[in-house]
């Protein structure tokens, strides 16, 4: 099975202890439905586990498919620009029918942002690099569909509600039932 | 990678000359082979237009397709759907890769590169990277609920391309939406 190419880095979104004994990198759509349901369940997951867990979010829009997705990343990384990625990123999940640019100036003005600065970096795609850097990072790492979810460094393809994903997780520090 | 149990042999391995193509991709547009010579081609078999994982796979490549032009490599994915349920799926999905159709007689691309289910009529699921003398550079067969993803595919076109010294730049790989053999739905 395939391993993970990008190792975490600086440029990337972590919420959790950097020393956390397991890390959960997941490749993710903004409008993806499935990608929708995955994040209550990763939210379950970060409440159960804590500081046990380092979680890491990146960007893998199929623009061709959800016409929405790349822009609703740079939203994400417009966010994360004056300190509120995970805000966005919550607020985006939440709210997967209002991703146009107009909803997504009102995330912005809900979130508190400046907007001014938002609008501007979105217009000039700002981001947009960042979230081709990480798309591509997740294909050459095998991830063929979202969401896609690596436990520490390893594929894994298993189903994502928070139950299986939590002995998933808490079992990768003993063995590694679930994978291949 | 496993295969599984039961199924055929591997598909055409490296080295092989890659079979001919004569494939309907419209009702009245064929695509060959002999279209993509000089450049790498990828192909991309699957089992059925519409099913999930075809779907996600297909989405998958067709959102890499600069990268692959970038590559200097063409892509053209197969399955035994008509030509009609090709025009109706790509239209659906926003597909701007060619999809050939391997209908009639059922199978016969399939059979050729190794990669024909008999039990179930479809193709199954195999990438080709084919080089610029038409020739299988590499190949892989997936279960066919598995999603291959497209790193293999990569890591083989930087791998060709390392080989040959340098890109074929002037094998005409550039977007030409209305090349010849390309659906062209995409008005």
């Amino acid at each position: 099975m395939s391993k993970l190419r990008v190792p975490v880095g600086a440029l990337d979104h972590v919420l959790g202890p950097p020393d956390a004994p397991v890390t959960l990198v997941e490749y993710g759509d903004f409008q993806c439905p499935f990608c929708g349901q995955a994040y209550w369940e990763v939210k379950k997951v970060l409440e159960e586990m804590g500081e046990g867990l380092r979680y890491v979010f990146r960007h893998f829009p199929l623009t061709q498919a959800h016409p929405f997705a790349l822009q609703a990343a740079e939203a994400a990384e417009a966010a994360g620009a004056q300190g509120k990625f995970w805000e966005m990123y919550a607020r985006l999940y939440e709210h997967q029918q209002m991703l146009d640019f107009e909803s997504l100036r009102e995330h912005a003005w809900a979130l508190g942002l400046e907007d001014e600065r938002f609008t501007r970096e979105l217009m000039e795609h700002r981001h947009q690099e960042h979230v081709r850097r990480d798309f591509m990072g997740g294909v050459r790492s095998g991830v063929s569909g979202t969401p896609g979810f690596f436990i520490n460094g390893e594929r894994y393809v298993g189903e994502f509600s928070a139950p299986v994903l939590l002995s998933a997780l808490q079992g990768r520090s003993v063995e590694a039932p679930g994978y291949y | 990678m496993p295969h599984l149990a039961g199924q055929s042999n591997a598909p055409l391995p490296a080295g092989t000359p890659a079979p001919p193509i004569d494939a309907p991709v419209t009702p009245d547009q064929k695509v060959s082979l002999e279209d993509f010579r000089g450049a790498p081609l990828v192909l991309v078999f699957y089992p059925a237009d519409w099913s999930p994982v075809c779907s996600d796979e297909l989405a998958l490549f067709n959102e890499l397709l600069p990268e692959f032009e970038r590559l200097g490599a063409r892509v053209v994915a197969i399955s035994c759907d008509g030509v009609w349920c090709h025009l109706a799926f790509a239209r659906a999905r926003n597909l701007h890769m060619v999809l050939a159709s391997d209908f009639h007689p059922q199978g016969a691309i399939s059979r050729a590169y190794n990669v024909f289910q008999e039990d179930a009529g479809t193709s199954e699921r195999a990438l080709f990277v084919l080089d610029a003398e038409g020739k299988v550079f590499w190949s892989h067969r997936s279960p066919v609920a598995v999603n291959p993803g497209a790193d293999g595919v990569l890591d083989a076109l930087e791998r060709l391309a390392g080989r040959s010294g340098s890109m074929s730049e002037d094998a005409g790989v550039s977007t030409r939406r209305g090349a010849p053999g390309h659906p062209g739905v995409h008005s």
